[in-house]
């Protein structure tokens, strides 16, 4: 059991200055807008809940909302088995080790803009190599119209984004298992999948925590790349929610509802991730102890 | 086995194709880009990095990116150090609603807060400079940096401070002496992280800065919009923005390879 001391807030204290300084101001502004009526920088009026009640009654943003959750599970779907699959192939030793640690994990340090114009480029029917591809195999693939297309393309460029960092993760995780556990396994000869099933995967609780959480958030905010690739369209397919209350907030200037809501988006974010982070804390004790 | 490692080598054939394919055009004139679809440059041009080499306005964005990128990896690290060693070793009145706030800030969707920030650093006069980004960017920095911190030390077993406090060792000096040499790794590891994130990041970026600390992800959107699409010179400069990032990579591999678990294994 860790020593109870409270000096310890000393150590911490630098950090909360830190994020403070950024943190509290720009959210007690939101919070000020998403209680006023601002018609002019002179004229306000306080309407207290009425824009959280408008925004919770807006279809349109609904529509973004149950686009967002569709889209944000889709990435967990696939990037987290994906990257676990990935970190069991990867070469644990050796300069074959080195060379495929740097080459996975080169797509995560490329400016998000840059990954939206890599895939503007690349999945165009003209000039890009996998429209061109595609088109070649006989599929109908156009991701500037039709809007099955547009998803699909949002869904595979965040995979091949970040796909590399749930693999990173489980990688370091897998390389942090003792050998006794192996030769444990061999003699009770086990097999490949129960020794992924009892020994891998709980050592990977603590990476695996923190890969899905992070592709959870950054995944629910999501704005720059879809926005470099699609804009959003065509239509409203591919408006995830960070992009329909930019627009709102600063395209229309409605920064009353803008604010009610994104208060609201901040919450779901969070309770989503109190859930995942409780479950997969639970799920654990149970068999590691 | 066999098998595995030529899926595996399928993948980063996959992986590599899109950035092959920018590198590609990055060689290319214009004219070609546009008018015929070939895999590789006809016609070989370096004019595309000629470009950005020659003209200040588009390197010193590289320049700005990378101080103030620095200043935050630097800073950020700097101040999780001490606070993860305290969430990792101690109880204290309050400690896990801490833990939680520091992470929520993680989850502030920055579009939203765009306009507040703006204002609120216009204020205090941090607009366009690089202090300014990399205050910033510690938001969403610091919180990820003390989680991972505390999960390498909390690997670290307790003995040790307390065999170091016998021995006669005063906080700092255990701390910068022994401790921190023993998480060397969750150093490297962290500052990979802090360094990514905010290397990466464009929106925050964009809004605080107007000309002296641009960073170079905006002055590539402002070519974007402009006279139609350079798409030469925009393929060099993400050509460009991708050596940074493979270099920090290069130095943190072997970190990495050497694994981590995130606590006790």
């Amino acid at each position: 059991m860790k020593p109870v001391n409270q000096k310890a807030w000393f150590l911490i204290l630098p950090v909360i200055l830190c994020v403070a300084f950024s943190a509290i101001l720009p959210l007690m502004t939101v919070v000020n807008y998403s209680v006023q009526d601002i018609i002019s920088p002179e004229r306000r009026v306080f309407v207290g809940t009425e824009w959280f009640k408008a925004v919770m009654r807006d279809d349109d943003l609904q529509g973004a909302l149950l686009r967002q959750i569709t889209f944000s599970f889709s990435v967990l779907l696939v990037e987290i088995p994906l990257g676990i699959m990935l970190a069991l192939s990867m070469p644990a030793k050796g300069w074959q080790a080195s060379a495929v640690l740097v080459v996975v994990a080169i797509s995560l340090l490329i400016p998000w803009n840059v990954v939206g114009t890599i895939w503007q480029i690349f999945g165009r029917g003209d000039i890009g190599l996998g429209g061109v591809l595609i088109n070649h195999l006989g599929i109908n693939y156009n991701y500037t119209s039709e809007a099955f297309d547009a998803w699909i393309t949002v869904l595979v460029m965040d995979v091949w984004h970040w796909t590399p960092l749930v693999a990173l993760l489980a990688y370091a995780g897998l390389r942090a298992i003792p050998d006794p556990f192996y030769q444990a396994a061999k003699i009770d000869a086990a097999s490949r999948w129960a020794v992924f099933r009892y020994i891998q995967l709980p050592k990977l609780r603590g990476v695996l925590t923190i890969a899905i959480l992070l592709r959870f958030m950054d995944s629910f905010m999501i704005y720059t790349e879809p926005f470099v690739l699609t804009g959003g369209g065509p239509g409203d397919s591919t408006t995830f929610l960070s992009q329909f209350l930019t627009t709102l907030a600063v395209g229309r200037f409605d920064v009353g509802p803008a604010a009610a809501f994104s208060l609201i988006y901040f919450l779901i974010i969070l309770l989503f991730c109190f859930v995942f982070y409780t479950v997969i804390q639970n799920t654990g004790k149970g068999e590691s102890r | 086995m066999k098998l595995r490692s030529v899926l595996l080598v399928i993948y980063l054939l996959l992986l590599l194709l899109p950035i092959y394919w920018m590198l590609n055009m990055s060689f290319k004139e214009n004219e070609e880009i546009t008018g015929l679809f070939s895999l590789w440059p006809h016609h070989f041009t370096w004019a595309n990095y000629g470009v950005i080499f020659g003209d200040a306005s588009w390197y010193t964005g590289y320049i700005n990116s990378l101080i103030y990128v620095g200043i935050n990896t630097l800073i950020s690290v700097t101040v999780a150090l001490p606070a993860a060693y305290a969430f990792s070793r101690y109880r204290f009145l309050g400690d896990r609603h801490m833990f939680f706030w520091l992470l929520s800030n993680r989850m502030a969707p920055p579009a939203v807060f765009l306009l507040p920030f703006f204002q609120f650093y216009s204020t205090v006069g941090l607009m366009d400079t690089h202090i300014g980004v990399a205050l910033a960017h510690m938001l969403f920095n610091v919180p990820l940096a003390v989680w991972i911190l505390e999960g390498f030390m909390s690997g670290v077993p307790r003995e040790i401070d307390e065999t170091a406090y016998i021995d006669g060792y005063s906080f700092p000096r255990f701390f910068v002496r022994v401790f921190i040499p023993l998480i060397r790794a969750g150093v490297g590891v962290t500052a990979f992280f802090c360094f990514m994130f905010s290397w990466v990041e464009l929106l925050l970026a964009r809004t605080l800065t107007s000309v002296n600390a641009k960073p170079i992800v905006a002055i590539m959107t402002r070519t974007v919009s402009a006279a139609g699409m350079d798409w030469g010179v925009l393929s060099a400069a993400g050509v460009l923005t991708l050596i940074p990032g493979a270099v920090v990579i290069w130095f943190v591999r072997n970190y990495i390879a050497k694994g981590f678990a995130m606590g006790r294994v």
